[in-house]
């Protein structure tokens, strides 16, 4: 099975992935490398909001990657939009090869200004798997227990489960065997 | 096969209506777009949709003049206005011509996410009603509820009986009998399954950090808080609160929770905004709360309030053959995650199971079996593998010599101790007794902690 990448963009230090990387192979039961990318994402970046539009960098991941059957999902701390929202955490292409993550509103100190390292690390997890499985054809599971329940807010990426219910692990399954 | 909700998004501007589309896509809704009202009138005739989103400010026929067209058409059409700024007024004629709700871009994701599924909510609301009412007698369970003895049967009825109520549900049980997965599956049963169920763990909570864990906090309510958080009860809007180890909390909190569970209304700290949050309490602890009660730990008004329909859980010695159902299921499950070979259990582990006193309860079964399957070697489970500690209190079950009642209680009393590493609360709560009469026992018969 050809091992998902996940890609530090413009990170040095990527002790955080290294530290999870156990985790998301338990649950999802798929390889997992780290491959880091340096691309200019400043393309992106959005003078008057501040941020970096998601959609965007997603298409420079694309142009930049080599890897034909792999899935990839970027890592970056920068905080991301899409236009018509004021964040997001992350953004896939709907079955597709690639994915965005954003570490920016994961800190715990961004909201109470308490770091909190296991919760990032949760919620870093829960992010990866969420936007890895659009990548596999998911779309938003009704199970809160589910890592593919919808959380538009950090409250709702903590409530909701950490691994895929039974039917979303059923759908990933059947694209890995095809 | 789950009827899939149809949005059209209908905005001049190409980078909007391609986000949005692609946002609802991966919540698994069917996606039109239109670029201006005559494109949406179009797609409008042809075809049925539960939800339109609509930017106000158009080229040619502007939001507003498509919402007062699209209402003519159906009066109870849903439709959300989406509008770059935000004026009172726009909002008050909006809302007046029939517009769901009007949000301002860029958007709140969470606001947005929140208006569409409560709008949605709505509509299907009426269609789940009638799926209830024709519901079979039978409960959802959640995959890891398993057992078919009579007691466990009983208490399915009983979440049967309560789910499709909001009534306050107490739960009681050993540890490790399973309270939460009976609180997973009243919410499962119930109509607020899609909202979620927020658990928060009592005994977890320094009273420090409740109020804001609890209640949540606006920006700036305290050095640190760059960010507005919304609190558990307000998460739970819709769904359910499951209040675990409700035993363990201080008076102070108490009296909170109270009033929180009377009014279901609260501020978040900081705020002076009223936030009223529509939620279903579930409590559960393995504490006798009779008991804290009479001691005065324990409030009595909260303990009424909570303790409306209770549902006790049996230990696991008390449920017959669901012991080998269980471990059939955990051995299954670890086997597949560690990808071994093994397919079932030998006689002797089959009897020592269901021998076995296990004061542990169903947790305990399952950490032996994960055990089990990390040293067994063959394609069967056997008494060997099952943990080191399980297989010492087998051993120490010596048939009985003494034939006085005395002799029998003092030993039986001794064992348990043991077994609890001498926590008083713990034996006399097994052995069904309150700590006055097990520290009498003691006396009586001299134990001491090193016989």
């Amino acid at each position: 099975m050809t091992p998902v990448i996940l890609a530090p963009i413009n990170i040095d230090n990527h002790f955080l992935l290294d530290e999870i990387i156990p985790e998301l192979e338990y649950i999802s039961k798929i390889k997992f490398i780290i491959k880091p990318l340096n691309i200019d994402i400043s393309k992106a970046f959005s003078e008057e909001r501040g941020q970096y539009h998601s959609t965007i960098i997603l298409k420079l991941m694309l142009e930049n990657l080599n890897e034909e059957n792999s899935k990839v999902v970027g890592i970056v701390k920068n905080d991301l939009f899409i236009p018509v929202l004021t964040y997001v955490f992350g953004e896939a292409q709907l079955d597709g090869k690639c994915s965005l993550v954003s570490l920016f509103r994961l800190h715990e100190e961004f909201y109470s200004g308490n770091s909190d390292k296991n919760l990032l690390k949760q919620r870093t997890i829960k992010e990866i798997l969420h936007e890895l499985g659009h990548n596999f054809g998911l779309i938003h599971c009704k199970d809160w227990e589910c890592v593919m329940h919808s959380s538009s807010s950090i409250e709702e990426v903590d409530i909701k489960g950490i691994k895929y219910c039974k039917s979303c692990i059923q759908i990933i399954n059947k694209k890995l065997k095809s | 096969m789950e009827k899939k909700n149809k949005l059209l998004i209908v905005d001049d501007e190409e980078i909007v209506r391609q986000s949005l589309k692609a946002w609802f896509l991966e919540d698994g809704y069917e996606i039109d777009i239109a670029e201006d009202a005559e494109a949406a009138l179009r797609l409008y005739e042809k075809n049925k949709y539960d939800l339109i989103l609509l930017d106000i400010k158009m080229p040619g026929m502007s939001g507003m003049d498509l919402l007062i067209k699209l209402k003519e058409f159906d009066p109870d059409a849903i439709i959300i206005l989406i509008t770059a700024y935000a004026s009172v007024s726009s909002a008050v004629k909006a809302l007046k011509n029939g517009a769901y709700d009007y949000i301002t871009k860029p958007i709140d994701p969470d606001e947005l996410s929140h208006v569409v599924k409560n709008a949605l909510n709505q509509k299907n609301l009426k269609d789940e009603n009638i799926q209830l009412k024709t519901s079979i007698d039978e409960i959802i369970k959640p995959e890891n509820l398993i057992g078919d003895s009579p007691k466990m049967k009983e208490v399915y009825s009983l979440i049967h009986t309560v789910s499709q109520t909001d009534t306050t549900v107490l739960i009681l049980g050993d540890s490790g009998t399973g309270k939460e997965l009976v609180a997973k599956a009243i919410h499962l049963n119930s109509k607020r399954k899609y909202f979620p169920l927020v658990t928060v763990n009592c005994g977890a909570l320094p009273e420090s950090i409740l109020e804001s864990e609890l209640f949540g906090h606006e920006k700036g309510a305290f050095t640190g808080a760059h960010y507005k958080r919304k609190g558990k009860f307000e998460m739970a809007n819709g769904g359910t609160i499951f209040l675990d180890e409700i035993g363990t909390i201080s008076h102070k909190v108490q009296i909170e929770l109270l009033r929180v569970i009377e009014t279901k209304e609260f501020m978040r700290v900081g705020g002076s905004e009223t936030i009223k949050s529509d939620f279903r309490v579930i409590a559960a602890t393995n504490e006798n709360l009779q008991n804290l009660v009479n001691s005065g730990q324990f409030r009595e008004d909260l303990y009424y309030r909570l303790n409306v329909f209770n549902i006790q859980l049996p230990p696991l010695r008390e449920r017959g053959d669901d012991v080998i159902l269980l471990a059939d299921y955990f051995l299954n499950k670890f086997s597949s995650a560690m990808n071994k070979k093994i397919s079932s259990f030998d006689e002797e582990a089959i009897k020592f199971m269901q021998d076995y006193y296990w004061p542990g309860n169903v947790r305990e079964l399952e950490n032996a079996i994960e055990r089990a399957v990390v040293v067994c070697h063959k394609d069967k489970i056997t008494l060997d593998d099952l943990p080191f500690k399980v297989i010492k209190n087998v051993k120490e079950e010596e048939p009985l010599t003494e034939r006085s009642l005395e002799a029998i209680e003092k030993k039986h009393i001794e064992k348990i101790l043991s077994e609890n590493n001498w926590n008083i609360s713990k034996s006399a709560e097994e052995l069904q007794i309150d700590r006055v009469t097990l520290y009498n026992k003691i006396k009586k018969y001299g134990l001491r902690k090193n016989n």
